[in-house]
């Protein structure tokens, strides 16, 4: 395997994938969506459980390629337990990482820097932010407003 | 498993020259050799093709068929030169008959416009497959909307062969129109459209050939078919993009109101009247894809020269051996079995997306298609949200079939 593939597809990466964490419905979630990546016609639901502003719980629904699978199942790694207000940060924190030419420098985000290899991807960006986008589109659903108090 | 020449029939085509003539097939990806297997998507060009649209810019460009300079008129002589070109290659129909559009998909929606659109009436049917690309069902589901007609759907069994008594059973009294591909670009059945055609006159309706997957890959001719409309697209048989032909019988087109207004489909223009120009500028309305067009003439020109029998026959060997190689893999399962099928091998590793498979093997240099094709029916049909897909041309060659099944096999290493 030449090395940026070897970056792309780490051992947490297949861990997560063959083993996703929060792989289930989440019956007591007040906040849910789907979403969907056109490109393959991959689909994944996301529920969260949020009260006083923290993310009790959140997992997620679907299935999709490895780095969506494991980018999912990590993400619902690292939300559980966040205040609303840090989720929003490391959305674009994440985004960025992903996102960012290979050479340019972005913050280290823990477990989530795993994914860091997608960036020399472009065409696989969008799996890794599937999920990450539909939390977003959970949170802001009109129909279950975010609860901040 | 390499494969054993002395069974092997040699080929009649001289693969190693012909590959020769695209430029781009030596290129290389990711460090490795270039092995392009997404034919089905598009196709590469042969210097030829290059060659008169540098030539036609050049030297030659300017409007047709509104000049009465030299330079205009010698554009409108080629342009006009390749239309005949084409007319002879699917079937020595009349100019008139030859359409230039600029793909597949706007010759469908053409038919659907002007064809179907003034003729559906609520209870009629339009009759379509399910292993239809979106571009031959979502024209359909328009015009059917516009209408209040019906749509029905011919189902395919697990091989990916229409279910024939069912599309017997579909046709009626009120079917008007059938939209059929030639050749499913998701599964590579090809349908047994002549049989398909003679049904559908028998029933009193008309048939929409989808020919995109078809035309570089199996002889087409629209007049032993007996095809009312016929379209294809320019890029998947080694053209420009942006380039097209709708074939419809002149009796049909006649009758048809025109899709688009604009310049060079009128005869004169008043307040009150437009007449409109004859067959087939009443279609082609502004100015044309003048240099792809052309393109286009030298692309079909370079197919006749190769042969399209020799093609046919080599591109059945080639998906012969790689559906061999295939049945060998542990976990890997072909979609898309049917009997009669054309240079596209379609399929799923177990426990790996379609996704994985196609970065790894771009990794390779190994160029396939992941996903759904714009066949997003078929899909669900299989069960599948997506197949990695491998699609031959002319070009490909038993090397490069290995160097997928090598591809294939480190994928599988990968996620073991
Ligand atoms: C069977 C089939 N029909 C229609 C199309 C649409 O062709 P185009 O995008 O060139 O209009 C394609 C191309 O992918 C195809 O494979």
């Amino acid at each position: 395997m030449t090395s940026d593939l070897r970056d792309l597809y780490q051992e947490v990466i297949f861990d997560h994938y063959k083993r996703p964490r929060n792989n289930r419905a989440l019956e007591e979630a007040n906040h849910h969506a789907q979403g969907h990546n056109p490109l393959c016609g991959d689909k994944v639901t996301i529920y969260v459980k949020v009260d006083d502003g923290v993310i009790q719980d959140v997992a997620f629904e679907g299935s999709g390629c490895a780095i969506a699978t494991a980018s999912a199942s990590m993400m619902t790694e690292a939300l559980k337990g966040r205040k609303l207000e840090d989720v929003e940060k490391l959305f674009h924190g994440f985004h960025d990482m992903v996102t960012s030419p290979p050479d340019a420098e972005s913050p280290p985000l823990g477990k989530l820097d795993a994914l860091r290899g997608v960036r020399e991807f472009p065409a696989r960006v969008k799996c890794a932010t599937l999920a990450w986008h539909t939390l977003q589109a959970a949170l802001r659903a009109h129909d279950h407003p975010v609860s901040t108090e | 498993m390499k494969m054993d020449s002395e069974v092997l029939r040699i080929p009649a085509l001289d693969v190693a020259a012909l590959r020769r003539d695209f430029p781009l097939l030596a290129e290389c990806v990711n460090g490795k050799p270039l092995v392009y297997l997404d034919n089905a998507a598009t196709t590469q060009k042969p210097q030829s093709v290059l060659d008169t649209l540098m030539h036609y810019y050049a030297h030659d460009n300017a409007n047709v068929h509104r000049g009465v300079h030299t330079l205009s008129q010698r554009a409108t002589d080629k342009y006009e030169a390749a239309r005949a070109r084409i007319a002879k290659f699917i079937g020595g129909v009349s100019t008139q008959e030859v359409i230039y559009t600029s793909g597949t998909t706007s010759g469908i929606n053409l038919v659907a416009q002007s064809y179907a659109r003034p003729l559906l009436r609520e209870g009629d049917d339009v009759v379509i497959s399910a292993m239809e690309h979106h571009s031959n069902i979502v024209p359909w589901q328009l015009v059917c909307l516009q209408t209040g007609a019906a749509l029905k759907v011919v189902p395919v069994n697990d091989a990916g062969e229409l279910e024939m008594d069912e599309f017997e059973r579909l046709l009626g009294p009120r079917t008007r129109i059938v939209a059929m591909t030639h050749v499913s670009n998701a599964l590579g059945s090809i349908t047994p459209i002549a049989q398909i055609i003679k049904l559908v006159h028998d029933a009193g309706a008309v048939v929409l050939v989808d020919g995109a997957q078809a035309i570089a890959h199996v002889g087409v001719d629209v007049r032993t078919l007996d095809a009312d409309f016929y379209a294809f697209s320019g890029h998947k048989i080694f053209g420009p993009t942006g380039t097209g032909v709708l074939y419809g019988k002149a009796a049909l087109l006649d009758r048809m109101p025109p899709y688009q207004g604009g310049g060079d489909m009128i005869r004169s223009v008043t307040f009150e009247k437009t007449e409109y120009n004859e067959l087939p500028y009443k279609f082609e309305a502004g100015t044309p894809n003048i240099a792809g067009a052309i393109g286009l003439g030298a692309a079909i020109e370079y197919v006749e020269r190769v042969g399209v029998g020799a093609i046919a026959a080599y591109e059945d060997e080639l998906l012969a051996y790689a559906t061999r190689r295939a049945a060998e893999v542990r976990g890997m399962r072909v979609i898309g079995t049917a009997r009669q099928k054309a240079a596209i091998l379609s399929f799923m590793l177990d426990g790996v997306h379609a996704h994985d498979v196609g970065t790894i093997l771009d990794n390779q240099g190994v160029a396939i298609r992941a996903g759904h094709h714009c066949a997003m029916p078929i899909m669900e049909r299989f069960g599948v949200a997506g197949t990695a897909r491998a699609s031959f041309a002319l070009y490909n060659t038993f090397e490069e079939v290995d160097a997928l099944f090598d591809g294939i096999a480190r994928v599988q290493r990968l996620f073991k």
